[in-house]
């Protein structure tokens, strides 16, 4: 018990990790004029989401409320703090090991990655107190009910039999999405895809991408909710289905363009990490390796969609996140185990039936049109009452010194500063 | 007097240095720059998108000289910088009007 505790805890502590680690990863592919205005939406949803996930999102999620929602039961953290409270649906097989207020507290780290990750898509562009309030309304309206629909054991999904083991469809599906029908409403960015944006400092990009790999061992592995052997396979398949998804994407790079890039291995590793996280406390044996590799090689060829089909997903987020959350969503039907984890089940390569691959299709399918629909949705109202967009001048400029007065990098010994406040 | 400017491969500026200091040449001013000339530039690919690069990086020295000094300058830096191949850069000579030593207010030759 303390130490399945012990390892959530610690778990815990990396998910937080990997929202900074995302900031690098984004930041450092934006032009050097919008470095802040990309760490700050990161970071800003630290502090937004940790707020609203202990007084209403918790609830929402993981209350009794029946299939489709939560309720506030738990609002306000009522309840949560007393040692012995079972939360609803969590009997049985399925009972927590550890107290409610640390599963809370794992639980929010989740929800403080997931409206984050939409940033790539729009980076930019985005007003920064419309993208404030989207969020907001997107983690009370879209993530909650999707996480208890997936996650809690009284969700419908999870009734029916959909195995998501640490967010594929909650997670990134979800953000993934999100962030299409976001740039859908707000458009392109000045001068895509004519004019050049390349990334400003892939070296901070790479940090991030390590940040993101070593915080996500707590992300899957952390899902056992316990520390066992269930958390060591779930950490092996992460890892290695980000070692996989390195290769794989750097294996079609260096087919289609001739030089593998530095770039190009980070994304690699992220795509395999998207595509394992359903699939991470199922899965054995080489699966992992499969997953990661078909995760990289795939997302790689559904990044280039976006020139195709014109919407400017700046940072991949669509080709990445929505790609590899749907590829191992999918992947997961064919590979689970039920020797890896019993409460899961056979996919249709172990003798399973088809009925796993209907399940996985319908959990997925579901995630897309509820969260396409309501953000869409969300994202026109927040449109029309506050522009999500900020003026073409200030796009130009920059979103450091329009959205926050700031400059990132203010390098050598002298300027043009004076005070005057 | 004269101002010798050169534009050179950045990794030839301490061949250029050293060959200043043989002359006995007192001060040179260096400062990164970008352009073109007849050297192309390259291409870089993000994610699959191409883009080309047309300025190159080059470093530019600066080095005031007296009439009697400016072509063994000159040629020093050009014999220092050449590597044979496309991208070496140039070195001009232009005519300078005044020359000032801030500390000591020399002025003219007397200032270089």
């Amino acid at each position: 018990m303390e130490g399945n505790t012990a390892w959530v805890l610690v778990s815990a502590a990396l998910v937080l990790f990997m929202t900074p680690g995302l900031a690098f990863f984004y930041a450092g592919m934006v032009r050097s004029k919008n470095v802040l205005g990309m760490l700050m939406q990161n970071f800003f949803s630290m502090g937004l989401v940790s707020v609203l996930w202990v007084t209403v999102g918790f609830s929402l999620a993981f209350g009794d409320g029946g299939g489709l929602i939560g309720n506030f039961d738990f609002a306000f953290l009522k309840d949560i703090g007393t040692g012995d409270l079972a939360l609803p649906g969590y009997v049985g097989d399925f009972a927590l090991t550890i107290p409610a207020v640390v599963f809370l507290a794992y639980q929010m780290m989740f929800a403080v990655i997931t409206p984050a990750l939409i940033t790539g898509a729009t980076a930019d562009r985005l007003r920064f107190s419309a993208y404030a309030v989207f969020i907001g309304l997107w983690l009370v309206i879209v993530y909650s009910p999707v996480a208890h629909w997936v996650f809690s054991p009284t969700g419908w999904l999870f009734e029916r039999g959909a195995l998501d083991f640490a967010g594929g469809t909650v997670v990134h599906i979800n953000a993934g999405i999100a962030a299409l029908v976001l740039v859908l409403v707000v458009g392109r960015r000045r001068g895509w895809p004519r004019e050049a944006m390349p990334p400003h400092s892939l070296p901070l990009t790479l940090l991030g991408t390590g940040i993101l790999w070593f915080g996500w061992i707590g992300f899957n592995a952390g899902s056992a909710l316990g520390a066992n052997s269930l958390a060591g396979q779930a950490l092996l398949n992460t890892h290695l289905a980000a070692a996989a998804g390195m290769l794989g994407w750097l294996f079609v790079e260096r087919l289609k363009d001739g030089k593998p890039t530095t770039l190009g291995a980070a994304s690699g590793a992220v795509a395999g990490l998207v595509a394992i996280t359903p699939c991470a406390g199922f899965v054995g044996g080489m699966a992992p390796l499969v997953i990661g590799f078909l995760a990289g090689s795939f997302c790689f060829l559904a990044i280039q969609l976006k020139f195709r089909f014109g919407y400017d997903d700046s940072l991949d987020v669509v080709g990445v996140h929505l790609v590899g959350g749907v590829i191992g969503s999918l992947l997961l039907a064919f590979f689970a185990d039920t020797e890896v984890n019993a409460l899961g089940a056979d996919g249709i390569l172990l003798g399973g039936g088809a009925e796993i691959l209907l399940d996985q299709l319908v959990a997925v399918g579901a995630t897309i049109a509820y969260s396409g629909i309501v953000s869409f949705i969300l994202a026109k109202l927040v449109d029309g009452a506050l522009g999500l967009r900020v003026p073409g001048d200030d796009e130009s400029a920059g979103l450091d010194t329009t959205q926050h007065a700031e400059t990132a990098y203010n390098l050598g010994e002298f300027g043009s500063m004076g005070r005057i406040g | 007097m004269k101002l010798v400017t050169a534009i050179v491969k950045p990794f030839k500026v301490d061949d250029v240095k050293e060959a200043l200091k043989a002359l006995d040449v007192q001060g040179m001013t260096v400062s990164e720059v970008q352009g073109f000339g007849r050297q192309r530039g390259h291409t870089e690919v993000y994610r699959g998108a191409e883009y080309t690069v047309d300025f190159v990086p080059k470093v530019r020295v600066e080095v005031l000289a007296t009439e009697a000094d400016v072509d063994r300058i000159a040629d020093a830096i050009v014999a220092a910088a050449r590597t044979d191949k496309i991208g070496d850069g140039k070195v001009w000579v232009t005519d300078v009007g005044r020359v000032i030593r801030i500390r000591t207010g020399e002025m003219g030759d007397d200032a270089i």
